[in-house]
């Protein structure tokens, strides 16, 4: 037993070493919950820890301390007994006083979580779709109000309130580095608080089964300094920049008459669909295809020429176009800054 | 004993499943294209001519997967604008037995793919073929013409009509006059 | 050993059955075991209770052993197949993005991973462990309800033919164990894929239900006279909390699933928010079923232990009292609990609190079994044999599994750990280290019981040794990589996020755990074919099952022992106290007071028939049928009628005899 613990110990430390690089990583918190939740996981595991070593050591003595075999089964020595009820009783004591101390610390902890968003100005309502995350920025101003897909820029320093909801199926939204997860049901509308500390991208993806690309289901928070922030706000309302060039001209007419148009929408086009993904200013995400690939020219092209083996069972149609009409196409979505 | 019964019931499902329960999300070039013309009406002189039958509409209108997705499309493409959930409005009525243009999968495909008179649009290039054929798939079990194993159930929405899979027998639906 | 000695000298009111026995009839009488010589008395019981000869013959076996054997058998064929499933799934996931297994199939496979495992592996094989030793413990000669018991099994094996076969024809469910609205629902789960999830549970739950009730019956009535409650055996104990826990809680999961197959066949729309039903009300249902399921996968396994750790540290438990109010107290605090799965969606703060709190609560009994356990082994050094280490190994897991439970319960932490594979690690270690040990230290230590032979020592530890460090190095690194970020019932992972090597490591460990179960097998056959004769009480235990030969005869017990202790075979060295006056040419079992097992009546117990078979496949028939139409209910309705009738025709004998 004791080789098999050092083995998983040395395993684990090994392994551990490649998981702080982690950018979705609960135990590399970046955010106020994170961290709360992060003492809170290693302050269990340590005193679980001792817990489970007092009762390997309790399991091991009678082995390793040799005392006498017994041999009439039914003899007990009752004074023994009686010492050991007591030793017993401590136990169960010892045992409901720390849990009762845990329920209290989870009590507390859950509302010092319940304070970090009190006071949030910005409210962005995040729906789930079949597999990936719409994004919709709240305002007053109606024309302000921005509709985005999969990454998720926040203001640094600043707790941002979500709004969790689904169109589909049952999602769940987890960023572990900032915050625990919270499912988007349909007919539900969640309320999940978080906050960034420092400038960063942080990744998350989609925590309850969804179906065939559940795996895929991955989503960026991006946090910035207020005033970038508030630079890229504005830059994402424009409409969609105009095509330069003959091939992303002839790209941008392709898109119109082709199936891409039933489904996406391109701000300042005809093209109006909302039932996947807004490519307004697709190429200013950092990858497509909510986090699976990263965003480039081979890469949009892979996609679009063939969504079904990167991503088997997604919404997104095999579309017939050949080499030139691909071509056009890639030219211009990448030129949507 | 056992064995036997075992065995045909997996026989007897088989049969009926493997069909019905395949999720190809890739178009399949070698069951044909649904390319070839088809005729605006099967009535000839001296008669009724065979309409063509592409490998296509058999693989799809017995799929479930196929007939969700149709039923998916049909939302996400906005038929319901003029034939409202099945019931018709600016458009045909969908759920009857009215056919003005023939009731098979390669009629139905055709009518989405090149547009009829009178304000039916053509969706060529605007939606790939097979999804055309999912919606042709999906159009008929609008008419209690699909497998009640395989045809959609209901909808997470207000249900305007019973679900596909509950629809009527075809043969019991309203004839045109 | 006649009655005589009785009177004399036990504190038992034999007389009464004397008394029954003087209003019958003497022509309606047959002969009894009373002063029957050994010989004789053998000759007429194994006439009275063999099961008939040939393939209709064993088909109708009523026999509780038989019937038990079967159970124990395809349950293992179960294990083997969804352990298949987990190997598949865990070279899928050795790197990231491969492409051996796509998402349609890699969805079925984690499904049927689940739908296997929990079943038709973990509640049938502790099920039929109890269906086993329960009437050989009690010192019965057959099962309460015996042709329930056989139909029970026939349901069972038709469920999970059901699933499998559906699983060959692509069909099976890839929605998950617990196949959550709307993604099971009938807008996402187009074909008949949830279908088969759903009715698959029925089979299972009808099948688990039946044996609940027989066995909750056989130890309230039909305990050997003076086993009073407080001399009831611990395994005895936990099959009987199990049982009355599967009464309360497999009704509500085939709530659940029947609403399901509502929603997606007749159209209704329980759980459909546009009209008025909600998805979340799915999850309370099915986990108010499905936080008692995993108790009831572990109390039998609890009851395991406590049977197995008295033997080898010689002396009976310590704390029995203990142990049978703890059991008794997780089987009322696991039906309040079930929110802990539901964390995550957004329950109102202070209502998740107090299931913190309930979750936290059944630690405590939880932990006093545990103490009492350790307590009992520190009277002297235990004798340390295989069943013994797997006991061991229990303890190492489950302890650690018992620990991140206690870390689940927590709201805030869980919000980190929920769905992640932290929870995937948690649960196995619960549930292969809090069952699948125990069953595997039970296997060795009753298969001299049901075989006759012994298991080879060697190959044991050599089986244990693979099966705790595979255990281990499959399942430890999994909490780790779900801290890390990775979420459950994922069919790849991207590279960037580096848990590659982790998942490679954990691959190497399931395949090693795979591999001790490869050994565990050929250690079955082996001492199946060529193990060392193992005699009555090759362990020298205490209780009774181990007072009859091995294997059992077909009645069990020549005649009834009278219990004077909770270990009784230690508490009479020499020869264990009868009580006689049952008829030998019919089945005739001794039924005893609830509380007291004072011996009550005498009561005839159901001969071999093959009606339970036909009815399980005009009930199978009709389950299978109603995934297509509801009217399957109405036209099955005939089927089941006529097969019920054959089942209970009257026969040309009397009814009873007091």
């Amino acid at each position: 037993m004791k080789r098999l613990a050092s083995m998983a110990f040395a395993a684990a430390s090994v392994l551990s070493l490649q998981g702080c690089a982690g950018w979705q990583s609960a135990l590399d918190p970046k955010g106020p919950a994170a961290s709360e939740l992060a003492w809170l996981i290693w302050f269990f595991t340590g005193l679980c820890a001792v817990v489970w070593v007092l009762v390997m050591i309790a399991l091991a003595a009678p082995v390793l301390m040799r005392p006498p075999r017994r041999t009439e089964p039914l003899v007990l020595d009752a004074g023994a007994d009686h010492r050991k009820l007591r030793v017993v009783a401590i136990a169960v004591g010892l045992t409901a006083a720390i849990l009762v101390g845990l329920t209290l610390l989870s009590f507390f902890a859950n509302r010092t979580l319940a304070a970090i968003g009190s006071d949030a100005a910005l409210t962005i309502r995040v729906t789930g779709h079949q597999w990936w995350w719409e994004v919709r920025y709240e305002d007053a101003t109606p024309s302000r109000i921005l509709t985005t897909a999969n990454e998720i820029h926040i203001p640094a320093g600043e707790p941002v309130r979500l709004l969790l909801t689904s169109t589909d199926v049952i999602h769940s939204f987890w960023v572990p580095s900032l915050a625990g997860k919270l499912d988007l049901i349909p007919g539900h509308i969640n309320v999940l608080d978080i906050k960034a500390d420092k400038p960063g991208t942080y990744r998350g993806q989609c925590a309850e089964f969804c179906g065939a690309q559940h795996a895929n289901m991955g989503t960026f928070i991006i946090a910035e300094p207020r005033a970038k922030f508030d630079a890229w706000w504005n830059d994402q309302l424009q409409p969609a920049a105009p095509p330069t060039g003959d091939e992303a001209k002839a790209g941008a007419d392709l898109f119109l008459k082709r199936p891409c148009v039933m489904c996406h929408k391109i701000g300042g086009t005809p093209a109006g669909g909302t039932v996947a993904p807004d490519l307004t200013h697709v190429a200013s995400r950092r990858t497509l295809a909510a986090g699976s690939l990263t965003m480039s020219r081979g890469n949009l092209a892979a996609w679009i020429a063939d969504p079904q083996g990167i991503k088997p069972g997604s919404h997104m149609p095999v579309v017939e176009l050949n080499g030139d009409e691909l071509n056009a196409i890639v030219a211009y979505l990448e030129g949507l800054k | 004993m056992r064995l036997g019964f075992a065995t045909l019931l997996s026989v007897t499902l088989a049969l009926a499943a493997c069909q019905r329960e395949e999720r190809d999300t890739r178009p399949q070039s070698s069951l044909g294209s649904g390319g070839q013309p088809t005729p605006v009406t099967a009535l000839e002189p001296g008669g009724q001519r065979p309409s063509p039958r592409d490998n296509k509409a058999a693989s799809f209108e017995a799929n479930a997967f196929h007939l969700s997705e149709g039923k998916r499309l049909f939302g996400w493409f906005n038929c319901s604008g003029c034939h409202a959930n099945g019931g018709g409005g600016m458009g045909p009525a969908l759920m009857d037995q009215k056919w003005i243009y023939g009731s098979s999968m390669e009629s139905i495909h055709a009518t989405i793919r090149d547009g009829r008179p009178n304000g039916m649009p053509s969706f060529r290039n605007m939606i790939p073929d097979d999804q055309i054929w999912e919606l042709a798939a999906f159009v008929r079990s609008l008419s209690g013409n699909a497998p009640s194993s395989a045809a959609p159930q209901r909808n997470d929405g207000m249900m305007p009509h019973p679900s596909e899979n509950r629809m009527p027998d075809a043969a019991t639906l309203g004839k045109s006059p | 050993m006649s009655s005589a000695d009785l009177t004399s000298e036990r504190d038992l009111p034999p007389e009464r059955e004397a008394t029954a026995k003087g209003d019958v009839a003497p022509e309606r009488d047959g002969p009894r075991d009373t002063g029957m010589d050994d010989a004789s008395l053998h000759r007429w019981l194994a006439r009275t209770w063999r099961t008939p000869p040939g393939i209709i013959g064993a088909l109708s076996s009523v026999d509780h052993k038989v019937v038990a054997r079967r159970y124990l058998i395809t349950a293992f064929v179960f294990l083997c197949l969804g352990g298949l499933n987990a190997v598949a799934m865990r070279i899928q996931l050795s790197g990231p993005q491969r492409g051996l297994i796509g998402p349609d199939l890699y969805n079925q496979l984690f499904t049927m991973h689940g739908v296997t495992m929990m079943f038709l592996f973990a509640v049938p094989i502790v099920q039929a462990t109890g269906i086993y030793l329960v009437p050989l413990m009690v010192g019965s000669r057959n099962i309460a309800f015996p042709r329930l018991n056989a139909f029970s099994y026939w349901i069972y094996v038709s469920g999970g033919l059901f699933a499998w076969v559906s699983f060959a024809l692509s069909m099976a469910p890839d929605v998950g164990w617990f196949a959550y609205v709307p993604l099971s629902g009938p807008e996402f789960g187009p074909g008949k894929r949830a279908d088969v999830w759903a009715q698959m549970i029925t089979y299972t739950e009808v099948s688990s239900l039946a044996v609940a009730v027989a066995t909750i019956v056989t130890v309230f009535k039909q305990r050997a006279p003076g086993m009073s409650l407080d001399k009831i055996p611990l395994y005895v104990w936990a099959l009987l909390v199990t049982s009355f826990v599967v009464v309360f809680a497999m009704p509500a999961v085939m709530i659940t699933s029947t609403f399901l197959i509502l929603d997606r066949l007749v159209g209704t729309h329980i759980f459909n928010p546009a009209e008025g039903g909600d998805a979340l009300l799915f999850q309370h249902l099915f986990w108010f079923f499905g936080h008692p399921e995993v108790y009831i996968i572990f109390l039998p396994a609890t009851g395991m232990v406590s049977a197995i750790i008295p033997a080898f540290a010689r002396r009976p438990a310590f704390g029995h009292l203990g142990l049978v109010l703890s059991l008794i107290a997780v089987g009322f605090l696991s039906f309040g609990l079930w929110v802990h799965h539901m964390f995550a969606t957004g329950l109102p703060k202070l209502g998740a609190s107090f299931f913190t709190a309930s979750s936290m609560l059944i630690a405590i009994p939880n932990g006093v079994q545990i103490f009492c356990w350790l307590a009992t082994l520190w009277d002297g050094r235990p004798v340390i044999r295989t069943p013994l280490l797997f006991v061991f190994g229990f303890f190492f897991i489950f302890v650690i599994g018992g620990l991140t439970g206690v870390m689940l319960a927590s709201v805030p932490l869980d919000l980190q750990v929920h769905d992640t594979y932290f929870v995937v690690a948690h649960f196995h270690y619960v549930l292969i280290g809090g069952s699948v040990f125990p069953l595997l230290g039970a296997a060795y230590f009753w298969f001299p019981k049901i075989t006759g032979r012994m298991m080879s020592e060697r190959l044991g530890h050599w089986h244990f040794w693979l099966a705790f460090i595979g255990f281990n190095a499959a399942f430890f690194p999994m909490h780790l990589v779900g801290l890390w970020g990775m979420p459950r019932r994922v069919y790849t992972y991207p590279a960037e996020l580096g848990w590659g090597n982790i998942n490679l490591f954990i691959t190497g460990g399931a395949v090693l755990f795979f591999l001790s179960f490869v050994l565990f097998t050929l250690n079955l056959v082996h001492g199946a074919l060529k193990g060392a004769p193992a005699g009555d009480n090759p362990w020298d235990a205490g209780t009774l099952e181990w007072a009859t030969s091995s294997p059992p005869p077909s009645y069990n017990f020549a005649r009834i022992p009278i219990v004077t202790n909770v270990e009784p075979l230690w508490a009479e060295r020499e020869v264990l106290p009868v009580a006689t006056g049952l008829r030998v040419d019919v089945r005739e079992l001794l039924i005893s007071t609830v509380a007291e097992a004072h011996p009550d009546i005498r009561e005839k117990s159901a001969t071999p028939s093959i009606w339970p078979l036909f009815a399980a496949i005009a009930v199978g028939g009709t389950f299978l049928y109603s995934i297509f139409t509801p009217w399957a209910i109405v036209w099955g309705a005939a089927p089941i009628a006529i097969t019920l009738i054959g089942w209970f025709w009257p026969k040309d004998t009397p009814e009873d005899e007091e």
